[in-house]
């Protein structure tokens, strides 16, 4: 019994003095201001490789359809061997850029704000990007990829995330997210959503124009109360939830089944699901307006390969290449001159691509933080509130 | 020179054992219980909010927030709650199979049976899921065949884990069975004792511990599951979802490691209740 006891009080006494050892009092960067950091001032010669964290769909080598490639073409023409690993979440692309291993990410704005402030992402010269200059213009200084004015990326594609709904149960055409919040319960069990605790920014859109009151500005620039106020709601609006989504061939199989009729979704999966037409849907950009996404291909502040990165970029921002990433993946190109090159001739105007009225009801995803993203004081809730909000909503 | 040869003997004997057993050792020691390690300690770290970057000073604040936050009590207990059914659930299910491969089948029938038992695990765990995704859907075979459904939720968790981990339940019960001489069984009924009180009490005792045994398989691996909820639970988020929210999507690795303390505890519990029954002493 005496030694069972001694060698407790060793494990512990172990255990306490790996805990102090390993513990320092370091201290990580503040959030205040982003690192100073110098964008590369000349372009030089390809560095011959090229290592890239990119959206599923965004850098296709050929390897999931032979005739849907524009990496390979970049290798001939720069000679820089490009390395991808594909990034399921924003989340995971800033875990993964922390690394140093890579050279550049397709970031989107709920990525770009984080990596840019954690110094793990350099400013870009848009000088050196000579495709950049007809990139459309609303997408160019914005918050969530430039800071000061100071661009930290090039523009790469954009999206909305829409109101979606089964046209055989959903008959009365529904153009405000009331659908899915107040009015949920008329479809009980059938409701989806999607599964980030940005979404609660949808909620909080909604609420600003219901309940003006409430004085939400910003969706992601939300007081304690405010946030309060948008979980409200989405702990109500759960009551009606199926299931949420977070992975898109999930949200497909869901409508097509049946198990999902109404919610929030994405243009490609809407086109997804029309291309089986096992079900009828619309997508309808409601009249509160909506939250969308905006991707940025930034440049890591540790590159070993960053000419290569800068070829990179220019070459996926070009008219022709824009345009294929874009018509394979479902979303609107950055590049004005795209939709020239797609396809499909009218897909410009499916995706809005040039429309800045479509696109300045949208409000892209950016990181909450506690310096307010809208600029409106410093007393907003960080991302990390908005996470542990998001789990108590699920419960 | 007589005594030489044996020392030698001995050494290289040594040499030899050290040999074997170095490289599991070295793999228990630096990759289990060193990563084991690290998640305790970080579990005491703390990270900067906007970033995300870990900042190694010490607070307990992590553990503090584990032990009192409502939403992880909750989930926790949830959790612990799904394993355990789950577990009952294989038990129920696998005695009597156990029972009737190892006893009555013919050899026949019982190679056929224990190949359809274990065939499930050629197939991916994923597939496996998807597969009951399907079958559960309101729309899908079995509301078609039987006109009920329990839908996306808790019940179709517990459904798609006992399904998942029944193997790892049947293979040690029937092994279990397998063992028990039928000369004991015979000199019961010798005896004058019923089949039931056969089972209750000589059978009972002597498979207790197979199913000990697969019930640490289905309980510590329902405890960890995060992938099959996602797939077929609805709204449902269990322990692993909320740990993988804090790791990944919060990128909170501290609260993250203070989380899985959790699971780890619930296991060293379970083992240690286990280990109370007797179970433990002869498998």
């Amino acid at each position: 019994m005496k030694s069972t006891v001694l060698r407790l009080g060793f494990t512990l006494a172990a255990c306490a003095a790996l805990v102090v050892a390993c513990s320092s009092s370091q201290n990580g960067g503040g959030g205040e201001a982003p690192p100073k950091l110098e964008p590369l001032g000349a372009l030089g010669n390809g560095e011959g490789e090229l290592n890239l964290i990119a959206w599923a769909g965004y850098a296709e080598n050929g390897s999931n359809d032979p005739t849907i490639d524009w990496v390979t073409p970049f290798e001939k023409e720069s000679g820089c061997k490009v390395n991808v690993k594909v990034g399921n979440t924003s989340d995971e692309m800033v875990q993964l850029m922390r690394t140093g291993q890579y050279d550049g990410v397709s970031a989107s704005g709920d990525a770009s704000l984080r990596l840019i402030y954690a110094g793990d992402v350099s400013p870009v010269n848009t000088s050196l990007v000579p495709n950049y200059s007809t990139i459309t213009p609303f997408l160019k200084d914005r918050p969530w990829n430039s800071v000061d004015g100071q661009m930290y990326g090039i523009p790469h594609g954009w999206g909305a995330n829409l109101l979606m709904y089964n046209i055989a149960d959903v008959t009365d055409a529904p153009d405000s997210w009331g659908a899915v919040f107040t009015d949920a319960g008329k479809y009980k069990g059938k409701v989806t959503a999607y599964d980030s605790p940005i979404y609660i920014a949808d909620a909080a859109l909604y609420l600003s124009k219901t309940k003006p009151e409430l004085g939400i500005k910003d969706p992601y620039s939300l007081t304690s109360e405010q946030l309060d106020a948008a979980v409200e709601l989405l702990k109500a609006q759960k009551e009606n939830i199926g299931e949420y989504w977070s992975d898109y061939t999930k949200a497909v199989q869901a409508f097509e089944s049946g198990t999902s009729v109404i919610g929030t979704t994405w243009q490609v999966i809407a086109n997804l699901i029309g291309t089986d037409n096992k079900v009828q849907v619309n997508t309808v950009l409601p009249k509160e307006g909506a939250t969308g996404w905006s991707d940025t291909w930034m440049v890591s502040s540790k590159a070993a390969h960053p000419n290569c990165m800068y070829k990179w970029m220019d070459w996926i921002t070009s008219p022709e290449i824009n345009a294929q990433v874009a018509e394979y993946f479902g979303e609107a190109p950055a590049q004005s001159k795209a939709c020239d090159h797609t396809t499909e001739k009218d897909f410009c105007e499916i995706y809005h691509a040039t429309d800045e009225k479509f696109a300045a009801q949208i409000h892209y995803w950016t990181t909450p933080q506690k310096q307010c993203v809208d600029g409106s004081g410093d007393n907003c809730t960080a991302y990390d509130e908005w996470v542990d909000k998001w789990q108590q909503i699920k419960g | 020179m007589t005594l030489a040869a044996p020392t030698s003997l001995t050494v290289r004997r040594r040499a030899a054992l050290a040999f074997l057993l170095v490289p599991p050792m070295a793999w228990l020691v630096v990759a289990y219980l060193g990563s084991l390690a690290v998640l305790l300690v970080s579990a005491f770290w703390t990270r900067n909010s906007f970033t995300g970057a870990v900042v190694r000073t010490f607070t307990g604040d992590n553990i503090a927030r584990v032990v009192t936050d409502e939403v992880f009590r909750a989930v926790t207990l949830r959790t612990v709650g799904v394993a355990l059914v789950v577990t009952v659930c294989c038990i129920v299910l696998a005695v009597p199979l156990g029972l009737y491969m190892a006893k009555v089948a013919s050899p026949r029938m019982r190679l056929v049976l224990v190949v359809a038992v274990t065939t499930p695990l050629w197939a991916s765990y994923l597939v496996k899921a998807y597969a009951w995704r399907m079958l559960l859907s309101p729309e899908g075979p079995l509301a078609w065949g039987t006109g009920y459904t329990p839908g996306y939720g808790l019940t179709a968790t517990v459904i798609t884990l006992t399904y998942l981990w029944l193997p790892y339940m049947i293979i040690p019960v029937f092994a279990a069975f397998e063992r028990v001489p039928d000369s004991l069984i015979d000199a019961s009924s010798d005896l004058g004792a019923s089949d039931a009180s056969t089972l209750r009490m000589v059978m009972a005792p002597l498979v207790f511990p197979g199913i000990v045994a697969g019930s640490i398989f289905t309980f510590s691996l329902s405890l960890g599951d995060y992938i099959a909820v996602q797939i077929v639970g609805g709204t449902t988020q269990l322990l692993g979802n909320v740990i993988y929210g804090q790791l990944v999507t919060a990128n909170n690795q501290p609260l993250a490691a203070a989380l899985s303390l959790i699971p780890l505890t619930a296991i060293v519990l379970y083992l240690l209740a286990m280990r109370r029954t007797g179970a433990l002493e002869n498998v």
